[in-house]
């Protein structure tokens, strides 16, 4: 499957795809984060049901199993009144991107407006983009270790609510980076929003290959980059990446990489730990940490509801516009 | 004072004195972004000086999303207090076509049950697209359909016509 170059930016400088964030200009990324503010319940208010998306057909078209990201996706549309279809579906690697492509046509023929994608191979949502009719807006879920943009902006969201200035701030990412699209579309972001200081924290094997060239400090020791940390996003962790590229094992990759109260002596204490979820206990993070004074986690689930509505409430106003 | 912000004036005097002579206690006043917020809280000042003042944003309500998208202000509703069974004056600074007006009543009934709505503008302009009318009116104004009549403030509060 080869990335293309749909572009996600219309003429007039509106959101048309969101395929992923690097080349997003800096001010739709704040207009979406000033965006989400709006969707965002009042405490204790229950959640609004906004007419935006009303005669729109949303669907999840999901090629690999997310609860999280499906679900929120899911209720974002529903909230707007928007129709939400939700399909799981096998992805074959035998059969490159044309099958899935049939599914795209299919559901545009019932009307389907607006599609959510999630996908294992990297350059996905801007295949289906490419492909899609017209007036159809593909939205990238994650797609293999490419991208997953309305992470990386709910992430933005969650650090400015607490930490208003990007400008100076100092940010770890802890995890497997080099595979990570939540690490990627994270660093495009931050850079984006103006975060110079960015350190990525991982045994050398999860590291990526050039980090001078992302404008970024590697380093496989813990203490060192997260202890002036203000924000410390740690990633979830496979399994099998432990057994096959790490050759460590789960207790291991928690002692010497693991949020644990024991490796965060140093933190200070108005740092904020994000974890994109969902977490494997006891190996990345302990629950006492995912769930403490520090950590923002469940707000980034309640903020990915919002931060998904502004999105496509934007979409949808851009495409109808045109 | 020019003659402009002095019509304005002469609206609010008018508001303010069929208002009081018609609302008991204070109501739950409310704004509609930006000029009917400037004119609610003129009209707060003068009749209930302590009353709280809400903000409506109507963007999410608005029946043009589907030509134009949503609009450009970025702002959510700011309610200062429970609408449920409260008599509540919405105020806006022009009344034209009356969409902003259902657009306006969609929002407040995501916050709840009001008692009852009444609409106070400062210039009834003509034009009614929907069948809405304004409890208090501050001036009419014959405004041709291609001219735009807007208030502009927050100070002073002048009225412009395009």
């Amino acid at each position: 499957m080869n990335t293309t170059t749909v572009p996600q930016v219309d003429t007039q400088g509106r959101l048309r795809h969101l395929l992923t964030v690097d080349g997003l200009p800096a001010d739709l990324i704040r207009e979406i984060l000033d965006r989400t503010a709006t969707f965002l319940p009042d405490p204790g208010a229950p959640p609004r049901k906004v007419p935006l998306l009303r005669g729109s057909t949303v669907v999840n078209l999901f090629f690999e199993p997310s609860t999280r990201t499906r679900t929120t996706f899911e209720l974002a549309a529903k909230r707007l009144s928007a129709d939400v279809l939700t399909l799981q579906m096998e992805h074959s690697s035998k059969t490159k991107g044309e099958h899935d492509l049939d599914t795209l046509f299919t559901m545009q023929a019932m009307g389907a407006n607006i599609f959510v994608i999630r996908h294992p191979n990297n350059g996905a949502a801007a295949y289906f983009a490419e492909h899609a009719a017209p007036d159809v807006a593909i939205l990238n879920a994650g797609d293999g270790s490419h991208a997953h943009p309305t992470q990386a902006l709910l992430d933005m969201f969650t650090i400015r609510r607490h930490k208003p200035e990007f400008a100076g701030l100092r940010v770890a990412i802890v995890g497997d980076i080099r595979h990570s699209r939540v690490a990627h579309s994270d660093i495009a972001a931050l850079r984006a929003l103006g975060v110079t200081d960015i350190r990525v924290v991982a045994p050398p094997p999860l590291l990526p290959e050039d980090p001078a060239a992302l404008q970024i400090r590697a380093c496989s020791n813990l203490a060192e980059g997260v202890d002036d940390a203000d924000v410390v996003i740690a990633l979830r962790i496979q399994h099998e990446r432990m057994q096959q590229a790490l050759d460590m094992s789960p207790a291991e990759y928690r002692r010497d990489f693991g949020l644990i109260a024991d490796n965060l002596t140093g933190l200070k204490p108005d740092a904020l730990i994000l974890h994109p979820g969902p977490i494997n206990r006891g190996v990345e993070i302990d629950p006492d940490i995912a769930y403490g004074p520090q950590s923002v986690v469940l707000e980034q689930v309640r903020n990915g509801i919002a931060v998904r509505m502004a999105v496509m409430a934007m979409i949808a106003g851009a495409r109808s516009g045109a | 004072m020019s003659a402009a912000d002095r019509q304005v004036t002469e609206g609010i005097d008018r508001l303010c004195q069929a208002i009081s002579g018609d609302l008991s206690g204070p109501p739950v006043v409310v704004g509609i972004h930006t000029g009917g917020v400037w004119l609610a809280q003129a009209l707060r000042d003068r009749l209930w000086p302590q009353a709280p003042l809400s903000r409506l944003n109507i963007s999410f309500h608005r029946d043009d999303f589907a030509r134009i998208g949503l609009h450009p202000q970025v702002g959510a509703s700011d309610m200062q207090e429970d609408v449920e069974g409260r008599t509540l004056l919405l105020v806006d600074d022009v009344l034209h076509t009356g969409r902003t007006v259902r657009a306006a009543m969609n929002e407040l009934f995501d916050f709840g049950r009001p008692a009852a709505i009444r609409l106070a503008v400062l210039v009834d302009r003509g034009g009614r697209e929907l069948p809405i009318a304004a409890d208090y009116t501050g001036l009419q104004r014959d405004v041709a359909p291609d001219q735009q009549i807007k208030l502009e403030g927050p100070e002073p509060l002048t009225l412009v016509l395009r």
